[in-house]
């Protein structure tokens, strides 16, 4: 909406910024890229040392409990749930950003406040498969789940999924820290002074980012 | 809307800076007290120094301890009390001991490949140079750039406790392959120290990330008016590039490292499967000690470029303005300092052709390394043709970027003979190998980094560096370099094996004798002549012939338009606006012509 531009501004002649954008978005799409390649990383290894196994076990097997319903077999439906939670918090970030681009400080206010609540909830919700888990025998260097053939696993599938959702969550909680932080700013009129609110964008654009991860670490430990 | 608010504002701050800047400007000192000036500093200049002065305190420690093993490879019959005095246990009765000389090997190769010729290299220049030479007052974000800094120290001063803990620093190669490194029962080197070298280096990653985020985005977003991208001086590619490489591939080493202290700690088996220390089974199963080595060289093979691009760059620049000739084919510089970035990703299983890799999968890495040997081929000659016929000025950094261009290709093309897969099988862990990647990315890198200095030694202190020392420090460095390495080729070919203790005891490399006592002997003379080197640049800070012009070296570029001791914010009044390209010498019958001349009217009808 705000990018139409003159036809003949040269954007690489310097002077001013060629994607029309401040260094600190410039920053934060460049530190995305490089946190992509962390996940990457470790994704690529969990295939890596998934494809060098015999067998795996089958997670419909291993995430089939939901708090509060016992013994049911309920696979894979709490972690829908989270999903669903991080991805609605996406959403509501999504309503701050744009409610920041209307200079409507209430609403930035209302929407961050949901994602920071999405955010606390998804840990929460993490916080407890992890207890879960924990509590059937299942830690870093312990895996009490046996391979979907039948077989005994090795301990890199619990390895694995600690440390790769641990990462994650450890960027969720950070994320939900900066959100809180911008909040509070919000609530101090900083970015009303400033006259713009691209501080919400910016930790809008982490945020995303850290949901968009959660997609492919969801695809790799609970679909696949 | 938002974007046009916010850079509006953006002008408005950046405006309102400029405006102070033409108020104060005269006398340009910040009112500040020592710590925020010298210490925790916001000036990319005074960040420059610090990483210089840093890296160069660390090259001392990381040459000092090459000394010290070389000591044990070129006289392991004699024994030196003095090492013992200064070594205590580890060199008992004043020889070596393997645990340390294994710790000496590692820490000097880690040293000086992260902490000198990263953070030390591209630390010091790319903030000195990035804001100067792309026209800006500072680095996009200064309070970053320092954290980028102090983030090295922490890590430098993380490492440095290792060389002090009992079991002594990590000892397992600068590479930190498991499952040595994974185990703590493996040897002495991989308990305390292989930690501290983990946080050390995790720290250091960080660094590199705020270090690079900052010169991608001042380079993009913050350059003067008229300052197109084919306007920017070549060693602001160089470091453009170089800032891409470190943050796309550092991310991966720590993912590895992630991993590796998982396995260390948390009792995971990423790395181990089956194995046996001590005599006793472990427990370990299902991992890869492969997978890290995948992990590592993904870092690792762009990390040789993150170190070569900016002394490619700095002596792309140093060798046009000191032959008064534009350089050679500008874009294909940078578009073969492109083609290596892109390569630089797609290479690294070349260090992995003995792991078991599959020879098919090898076919891919060999073609794709021996391609690099194409952008490297046009650079030098690049190189050759920008100073063929030119009006050569034999400074001090003139004669290193020269000696640069030579190490580049006697290291360079031994590299084609370590990238095919079927001779690196004979050659592989050789001393083959210790010459090439010493020639190439060592000495080059030195080379490139001396020159640097030498150049740009008037910007950063207001001085000039001691040219006889200068001089002297040149031809013992680059004769000294050439025997030391030359022969390795020799004993590589021979099948002398890296990272041994004591070749004498073996038959086959007995005849070695000699010749390593010989190189031995070169190391100390020229370490002995980069002391030198040391006492001319801390000696000439303070006492060395004063510039007195702006332009010392008749050079084009946006850096020598500032005073000579240019306060934070480095031009007095407006930032000055780019017309031409940066390097038009011998032009039109002037010697040389700044960037900020606007074009004649000739000009102009040329380039339309």
């Amino acid at each position: 909406m705000d990018t139409a531009v003159t036809a003949k501004k040269k954007w690489w002649s310097g002077g001013h910024s060629p994607f029309n954008i401040s260094y600190g978005k410039l920053m934060m799409w460049y530190f995305l890229m490089s946190d992509a390649f962390t996940f990457g990383a470790l994704l690529i290894s969990y295939g890596t040392i998934r494809f060098m196994s015999t067998s795996w076990p089958d997670p419909n097997e291993v995430f089939h409990a939901f708090p509060g319903m016992g013994h049911t077999n309920l696979p894979l439906v709490f972690v829908s749930l989270m999903t669903f939670i991080l991805i609605m918090s996406s959403v509501t970030m999504v309503l701050a950003v744009h409610a920041g681009h209307m200079r409507d400080r209430k609403a930035v206010i209302k929407w961050m406040a949901w994602t920071i609540l999405g955010g606390i909830a998804f840990l929460s919700c993490q916080a407890w498969e992890w207890t879960h888990l924990y509590h059937s025998g299942a830690w870093w260097g312990r895996n009490p789940f046996l391979n979907a053939d039948g077989t005994v696993a090795s301990t890199n599938f619990t390895n694995f999924f600690f440390t790769i959702t641990g990462f994650h969550g450890l960027h969720v909680t950070s994320g939900v820290v900066l959100n809180i932080i911008i909040l509070a700013n919000v609530l101090k009129g900083t970015y009303e002074e400033r006259g713009h609110y691209e501080m919400v964008e910016k930790v809008g654009l982490y945020w995303h980012f850290v949901d968009l991860v959660w997609v492919f670490v969801f695809t790799c430990f609970y679909l696949l | 809307m938002s974007n046009e608010a916010t850079l509006h504002s953006q002008e408005v701050i950046h405006g309102a800076h400029a405006h102070d800047h033409d108020h104060d400007g005269h006398d340009h000192h910040h009112e500040g007290n020592f710590i925020s000036k010298y210490v925790f500093s916001l000036d990319h200049k005074t960040i420059a120094k610090q990483f210089l002065i840093t890296g160069i305190i660390w090259a001392i420690i990381g040459a000092f301890f090459s000394v010290l093993f070389r000591l044990q490879l070129g006289f392991p019959d004699a024994t030196f009390p003095w090492l013992e005095s200064i070594l205590g246990h580890w060199a008992k009765g004043g020889r070596i001991t393997p645990e340390a000389y294994y710790a000496l090997v590692t820490m000097h190769g880690t040293i000086l490949v992260f902490f000198v010729l990263t953070a030390g290299l591209s630390g010091t220049f790319s903030n000195l140079l990035i804001p100067l030479q792309v026209g800006a007052r500072d680095m996009a974000s200064p309070l970053m750039n320092c954290m980028s800094y102090w983030a090295f120290f922490l890590a430098s001063v993380v490492m440095m406790s290792s060389l002090f803990v009992q079991t002594g620093p990590a000892s397992g190669g600068w590479t930190a392959y498991p499952p040595l490194s994974a185990l703590g029962d493996a040897s002495i080197g991989s308990k305390i120290g292989m930690d501290l070298w983990l946080i050390s280096m995790a720290l250091f990653v960080v660094s590199q990330l705020l270090g690079g985020l900052n010169y991608i985005s001042t380079i993009l977003n913050m350059r003067t008016k008229g300052m197109t991208m084919t306007k920017m001086p070549l060693t602001i590619w160089s470091f453009f590039f170089t800032a891409v490489l470190g943050v796309l591939s550092f991310p991966v080493l720590l993912s590895g490292f992630i991993l590796l202290l998982f396995d260390r700690h948390g009792g995971t088996s990423f790395y181990l499967s089956e194995l046996f220390v001590a005599g006793k089974a472990l427990s370990n199963e299902g991992g890869s000690a492969i997978l890290y080595q995948h992990l590592f060289w993904f870092l690792g093979h762009p990390e040789v470029y993150i170190i070569i691009l900016p002394a490619m760059g700095m002596v792309s620049e140093i060798l046009a303005v000191n032959s008064r000739k534009p350089i050679f084919g500008y874009l294909a510089m940078v578009g073969s300092m492109f083609a290596i970035v892109i390569l630089a990703f797609l290479v690294w299983a070349h260090h992995m052709f003995v792991t078991g890799l599959n020879p098919f999968l090898g076919a891919f890495f060999v073609l794709l390394t021996l391609l690099i040997a194409v952008p490297s081929a046009i650079k030098v000659f690049n190189w050759i043709t920008t100073i063929w016929r030119g009006n050569l000025r034999f400074t001090p950094g003139m004669l290193f970027s020269i000696g640069f261009v030579s190490t580049f290709i006697s290291g360079g093309l031994t590299g084609i003979w370590l990238g095919n897969s079927s001779i690196d099988i004979h050659l592989h862990d050789t001393y083959f190998v210790i010459a090439h990647f010493h020639i190439v990315m060592g000495v080059s890198a030195f080379f490139g980094t001396f020159a640097g200095v030498y150049h740009w030694y008037p910007k950063l202190f207001g001085r000039y560096l001691n040219n006889t020392i200068a001089y002297i420090h040149f031809w013992i460095t680059l004769i000294g370099a050439y025997l030391i390495f030359w022969p390795m080729h020799y004993e590589g070919m021979a099948g002398m094996p890296r990272r041994y203790y004591d070749y004498s005891s073996w038959e086959s490399f007995k005849q070695f004798n000699d010749l390593n006592h010989f190189i031995s002997v070169v190391v100390i003379v020229v370490f002995a002549a980069q002391l030198m080197f040391v006492c001319n640049f801390f000696y000439s800070i303070f006492k060395g012939r004063k510039v007195t012009t702006t332009n010392p070296w008749d050079s084009t570029t946006l850096e020598w338009t500032t005073p000579i001791n240019p306060g934070h914010g480095n031009w007095v009044g407006e930032i000055p606006e780019v017309y031409r390209w940066p390097y038009d010498y011998s032009k039109n019958g002037k010697d040389f012509i700044p960037q900020t001349v606007p074009l004649s009217p000739d000009e102009e009808k040329e380039s339309h």
